[in-house]
C-alpha cells in the first residue's frame, strides 16, 4: 500500500544524470509547459552544436510544472538546466532570486519590451529571466456556430461587435437564445481571468498588500461572471479539465478569450473541427494574459551552456519560429516589426493573419497588471469561488463570503 | 531462529567456566581449557550476535529512510519553515494549533475517512469472496489468479487518467451509460458522495486483486481434511467458507485490513489527479489529508504546517490501526475458532 507522497513523482521527470550523455557530450534539459513551440528549434540547435545535446521536458499544465519547480527548488537539486516560468507566479519566485543565475549580458540589452525586462530585474539589477512570449488577447470564435445564430461571421465584422465587455456579453445573450445547446464562452473562470488581467491592481496593491477583499473591481468581475452563468452563457466547465478539453470536440461553446499561446492549445484540442477564426478585438481595449520567461537555476551543472541556449531560444528570429509553430507571441522588440511575424497567417484559424492581429492586440494593451507574490494563490481561490457558483454548490453571495475567508486564510 | 538456538545450546553448556556445583575448575586444567574457551567464546558471540548483524541492514536502512524523515518532520513541524525560504524561528506547537483551527483540516479528515470506508470495506469483502472463488477447482486456474493482479500493475497516474475520462461530468463514459438507461447523469466531480465513490472505485479497482491473492495464499494453507469432515457433517459451501475458511485465515485478514487502512488513509494520487486544480474540487469536497498536506507545503509553501499535518496523520493512522486490530481480533474470536492452521500436510496445492 505505497500510496504515499512518492506518487507525486507522477509530475516529476527523471533523475539527475550529471549533465553528460554516454558519448561525453554536455546534456542540457529545458523544462516547459503547455506549448512553447520549441520542438523544431531544439532540433535545429542540436544540429548546430557538436558538443551539446538538448532535451525538452514538457508538462501538461502550468500547475503541474509549478509544483515540480517548487519541489526541486526547495530540495536544491533536480531542476532542469533551463526552467520556464509563467508570469502569474513570477513574483513569488523573485523573492528567491538567489536560486537563479544572473543572466544580464550586454548582447541582450534592449531585446525585449521594457516592461518585460523590468519585471525580471531584481532590485540589485540582476536579470534572472529571458522573456519568451507575451499573451496579447483577441477573441477566438467559431464562425460556423455564428452563422447558425444568424450572426456575422466575417472577422472584421465580428471585431466591431466586441468593443466592450457589455457588448460582448449582450451578443452572447442573443447567441444562446438562437442556439440554446451551445454556450457563449468556454469557462467562467477563464473569462474572469481575462477580466482580472485588465485590472492594474487586482488582488495586491503596489506594496503587495492584499486588497482582494475590499477591491470593488474584483467584486464587479465576480458578480458579472457569476450572473452570466445563470443566464447560460458559460459552459460551467473548469478550464483544463477533461470535460473542458472534450467540449472543443462537441460544439460546447462559440467564443473564448484568446491569448497568443492559446492558439496552439485550441488547434490541439479542436483537431478536426472546422470553423475556428480569430477577431482583431478584445473587450475593454486590450489585455495581456500570461507569457513566460526562461530562467537558469543556479543549482545546474552547466550554467554557462544553459545561458547560451536560453539566449539563443529567446532571440527574435527563434521566437518568430516558435510563434509560427504554436502561436506564442514574441516579447522581443525586433520580432514585432519583422515581416516574418506581421505577414504570418494561420491555416487552422481560417487563414487569419494572426501575426498582424496579435501585434495589434499587443499594441492595445494599456498596462501590465501587477501580480505580487500571493497572486497565484488568491487567484486559485477566486477561480474556485466562481466554480462553486457554476456548479450550484453555493449561491453567489455564499461563494463570495467563502472567498473572503480563503483570502484571510492565505494571509 | 529455531535452528540458531539449538546450535547455541551445546556451546553454551560446555563453555561454562563455572561448573554447575559452583566449584572452581582445578588449576592444571586451566591451560588446556584456555584456548578452546576463547574460541568457544568467540563462536558463542558469533552465534548470538550474527543474527542481529544479518538483520541489521534492514534496520539501518529503516533508521536512515524511515526514522530520520519522521524525526526531521517533527523538527520542521515545531518551526516556522517556508518551502523556499527555509528554516525560521522555533514556534513550539504553534503549527499544530493553526492546523487544528483550520476548517479545511477537519474537512480533509472527514473526506479521508469517508473515502477510506468506501474503499477499504468493499475492498476486503470483495477480495475475500474473490479469493474464496479462486480457491475452488477452476479450469485455467493460474490464468484467473494472474488476471486479478493485472490492475495492480497499471500505474496510479494511468488509472486516474482512465477513470478521469470514465467519470467525466459531461462527456464521461459512466454518465453516457447512465443517461442511456434513462437516469439523470451524476455529477462525479461536484457532488461530495459521488466524487468519493468515483475515487474509491479507482482505489478498489487497483487493490482488490492484490489483496485477493494474499488471502488466497492463506486459504491454500488450510488443511483440506477440515473441509472433508465439515462436508461429512453436512456443511454446505457457504457454511464452510464462513465457519472454516474465514476464521482460519484470520491473521492474514488482519494483515490485509491494517495495510489497506494505512493505504486508505494516505490516499493521494487518485483524488489529486481527479481535479485539475489539485485542491480536491471547488469546495474541497474530495480533498484528503495528504492533499491538504500537499496544499500547505507546495501551494501555501508552509512546510512547518505541512509537517504538523504529517504528524497528525501519523497519529491518526496509529489509532485506526489499533482499533482495527482490536475489532478484527474480536470478530475472529467470536467464531469460537482459536486453532491456527495446522501442518501444511493437508495443503494439497
Amino acid at each position: 500500500m505505497a500510496l504515499t507522497l512518492a506518487t507525486t513523482a507522477a509530475a516529476c521527470g527523471g533523475g539527475d544524470d550529471g549533465g553528460t550523455t554516454a558519448d561525453g557530450k554536455t546534456k542540457l534539459t529545458v523544462a516547459t509547459f503547455n506549448e512553447f513551440g520549441y520542438e523544431e528549434l531544439i532540433e535545429e540547435y542540436n544540429a548546430m552544436q557538436d558538443d551539446v545535446v538538448v532535451e525538452q521536458k514538457k508538462a501538461g499544465t502550468a500547475n503541474e510544472h509549478q509544483d515540480n519547480l517548487y519541489t526541486k527548488l526547495a530540495a536544491g537539486s533536480g531542476l532542469s538546466d533551463i526552467e520556464a516560468i509563467e508570469v502569474d507566479w513570477w513574483a513569488a519566485l523573485m523573492e528567491q532570486s538567489d536560486a537563479f543565475t544572473d543572466l544580464s549580458d550586454p548582447e541582450v540589452e534592449g531585446r525585449w519590451l521594457d516592461w518585460k525586462t523590468e519585471a525580471a530585474t531584481t532590485p540589485d539589477g540582476a536579470l534572472i529571466g529571458y522573456g519568451t512570449d507575451i499573451g496579447p488577447e483577441g477573441i477566438c470564435y467559431r464562425a460556423d456556430l455564428f452563422e447558425k445564430a444568424g450572426m456575422p461571421t466575417d472577422r472584421e465584422k465580428v471585431a466591431e461587435m466586441f468593443g466592450t465587455w457589455d457588448e460582448y456579453f449582450e451578443a452572447g445573450r442573443q447567441f444562446v437564445k438562437k442556439v440554446p445547446d451551445v454556450a457563449w464562452y468556454d469557462s467562467s473562470g477563464a473569462t474572469a481571468q481575462a477580466m482580472i488581467n485588465q485590472v492594474e491592481y487586482s488582488f495586491e496593491d503596489e506594496d503587495n498588500t492584499v486588497i482582494a477583499a475590499d477591491n470593488p473591481e474584483v467584486k464587479e468581475v465576480f458578480d458579472t461572471v457569476t450572473s452570466l452563468s445563470e443566464e447560460g452563457l458559460s459552459t460551467n466547465l473548469v478550464q483544463w479539465s477533461e470535460d473542458w478539453t472534450a467540449s472543443f470536440q462537441d460544439d460546447g461553446f462559440a467564443t473564448m478569450a484568446c491569448p497568443g499561446w492559446m492558439l496552439g492549445v485550441i488547434e490541439g484540442n479542436a483537431d478536426g473541427v472546422e470553423g475556428w477564426d480569430i477577431a482583431n478585438v478584445f473587450p475593454g481595449g486590450g489585455g495581456n494574459w500570461g507569457g513566460s520567461y526562461l530562467t537558469v537555476p543556479a543549482q545546474g551543472d552547466n550554467v554557462e551552456e544553459a545561458k547560451e541556449l536560453a539566449k539563443w531560444l529567446t532571440a527574435p528570429e527563434q521566437q518568430i519560429k516558435a510563434f509560427e509553430a504554436k502561436g506564442t507571441f514574441p516579447s522581443q522588440v525586433d520580432a514585432l516589426e519583422d515581416p516574418a511575424l506581421t505577414e504570418s497567417t494561420n491555416e487552422f484559424f481560417n487563414g487569419a493573419p494572426t501575426g498582424q492581429i496579435l501585434a495589434d492586440r499587443a499594441e492595445a494593451v494599456p498596462f501590465i497588471a501587477h501580480k505580487g507574490p500571493k497572486f497565484a494563490d488568491i487567484n486559485t481561490a477566486f477561480q474556485q469561488a466562481i466554480q462553486r457558483v457554476d456548479e450550484g454548490k453555493e449561491s453567489a453571495d455564499e461563494a463570495w463570503d467563502s472567498f473572503l475567508a480563503d483570502v484571510e486564510r492565505l494571509g | 531462529m529455531e535452528a540458531g538456538s539449538t546450535a547455541v545450546k551445546p556451546v553454551g553448556d560446555t563453555g561454562a567456566s563455572v561448573s554447575p556445583t559452583g566449584d572452581r575448575p582445578r588449576q592444571p586444567r586451566r591451560d588446556v581449557v584456555r584456548r578452546p574457551a576463547w574460541r568457544q567464546r568467540l563462536s558463542m558471540l558469533d552465534a548470538k550476535v550474527s543474527p542481529y548483524v544479518f538483520v541489521s541492514p534492514f534496520f539501518v536502512l529503516f533508521l536512515v529512510v524511515g526514522m530520520f524523515p519522521l524525526g526531521y518532520t517533527a523538527w520542521v513541524s515545531v518551526h516556522q519553515w517556508g518551502l523556499l525560504s527555509g528554516q525560521g524561528d522555533f514556534t513550539g506547537l504553534e503549527n499544530y494549533r493553526r492546523v487544528l483551527e483550520d476548517r479545511y483540516f477537519w474537512n480533509a479528515l472527514r473526506n479521508t475517512i469517508s473515502i477510506f470506508l468506501l474503499s477499504s470495506i468493499p475492498q476486503v469483502v470483495i477480495a475475500l469472496v474473490l479469493a474464496g472463488l479462486l480457491d475452488t477447482q477452476l479450469r485455467a486456474r493460474t490464468l484467473w489468479r494472474m488476471s486479478v493482479l493485472l490492475p495492480f500493475v497499471v500505474a496510479p497516474a494511468a488509472v486516474a487518467l482512465i477513470f478521469g475520462n470514465v467519470f467525466g461530468d459531461r462527456y464521461g463514459l459512466a454518465n453516457e451509460v447512465i443517461t442511456w438507461i434513462g437516469l439523470e447523469p451524476i455529477r462525479w466531480h461536484v457532488d461530495t458522495l459521488a466524487s468519493h465513490l468515483a475515487i474509491a472505485s479507482m482505489v478498489n479497482w487497483r487493490w482488490t486483486g492484490y489483496n485477493a491473492l494474499i488471502l488466497l495464499a492463506a486459504m491454500q494453507a488450510i488443511p483440506r481434511d477440515v473441509y472433508e469432515s465439515a462436508a461429512l457433517d453436512g456443511a454446505g459451501r457457504v457454511r464452510q467458507f464462513t465457519s472454516i475458511t474465514v476464521p482460519m485465515i484470520r491473521p492474514t485478514v488482519i494483515f490485509v485490513v491494517i495495510t489497506s487502512t494505512i493505504g486508505g488513509l494516505q490516499i493521494f494520487a487518485e483524488p489529486r489527479l481527479f481535479d485539475t486544480q489539485g485542491l480536491g474540487g471547488s469546495d474541497r469536497q474530495y480533498q484528503t489529508l495528504t492533499m491538504y498536506l500537499w496544499e500547505l507545503g507546495w501551494r501555501v509553501r508552509d512546510l512547518g504546517m505541512a509537517s504538523a499535518v504529517a504528524w497528525l496523520l501519523f497519529l491518526i493512522i496509529i489509532v485506526f490501526a489499533l482499533v482495527n486490530l482490536l475489532v478484527s481480533r474480536r470478530a475472529g474470536s467470536l467464531k469460537g475458532v482459536h486453532r491456527r492452521p495446522g501442518s501444511p500436510k493437508g495443503a494439497r496445492r
